[in-house]
């Protein structure tokens, strides 16, 4: 049986969206696919040497539950939510919901991103940059993890289109 | 059950336990038999589909009080 192959374009680049890309390429080559992520546009910031700049943004995500981390069960089933106009003038908003969102992550038993990143690279997932979005975001390649190659479309298809499964997330 | 190595993968979640004993399964050989503990829900359809794909026998399933055993052999 030939080898089952995956390719993603992942092109998020927050906390929350770096989940899906690293989960499902480190599941597949954990059950035999030779697998392969494309970084391109914000999804860049998943393969950055420093993953602090990965924060995740209740404001206009009106499907993200703004739950506390601690205290009681009552208190932790709480939505926090409130309006984006609030939201936007408090200072550190964001900052504050990652460092709630890292908690409940590990409360959760939940993998890092950094840790499930180097799941993947351990298992030999491909990590491929697009090196047009690289330019036009005025990043250096020495701000990337090692390990990376540099490409553009054309490199892209030349894997994906030998895939069974394609994503774009 | 007899079992050649034993895995805790309690607390962990998705995908950390699936990933776990792929590391665990290639530390033993062909025909031995991993034990794994999880608390993860979602755990028991994965391990059979895990089981399916790869080629290994899940030989049993089992929970008692939230926690869930399973028996995996080696292709």
């Amino acid at each position: 049986m030939d080898t089952k192959k995956m390719a993603i374009i992942a092109t998020k680049g927050t906390l929350d969206w770096a989940y899906p890309p690293f989960i499902l390429a480190s599941t597949a080559a954990a059950l035999g696919y030779e697998t392969q992520i494309f970084f391109t546009f914000y999804g860049l910031q998943l393969v950055r040497k420093d993953l602090s700049v990965l924060k995740v943004s209740p404001l206009g995500n009106p499907g993200m539950p703004m739950k506390m981390p601690f205290g009681p069960k009552w208190f932790k089933s709480i939505n926090w939510n409130m309006p984006n106009a609030i939201q936007a003038i408090i200072p550190g908003y964001e900052s504050v919901a990652t460092a709630l969102m890292k908690q409940t992550i590990a409360n959760n038993g939940v993998a890092t991103i950094p840790d499930l990143r180097e799941l993947c690279q351990e298992a030999e997932v491909k990590f491929i940059a697009c090196q047009m979005t690289v330019q036009l975001f005025g990043f250096e390649h020495s701000d990337f993890i090692d390990g990376l190659e540099y490409g553009g479309a054309a490199t892209f298809f030349e894997f994906a289109g030998e895939t069974d499964i394609c994503l774009f997330i | 059950m007899n079992f050649d190595k034993e895995l805790d993968a309690r607390g962990l979640n998705c995908p950390l336990p699936i990933l776990r004993a792929k590391k665990a399964l290639a530390e033993v050989a062909s025909g031995q038999v991993l034990k794994i503990l999880s608390t993860d829900p979602g755990s028991v359809k994965d391990f059979a589909a895990f089981a399916k794909q790869t080629g290994n026998e899940l030989l049993s399933t089992a929970e008692a009080g939230g926690e869930f055993t399973f028996f995996m052999k080696k292709k």
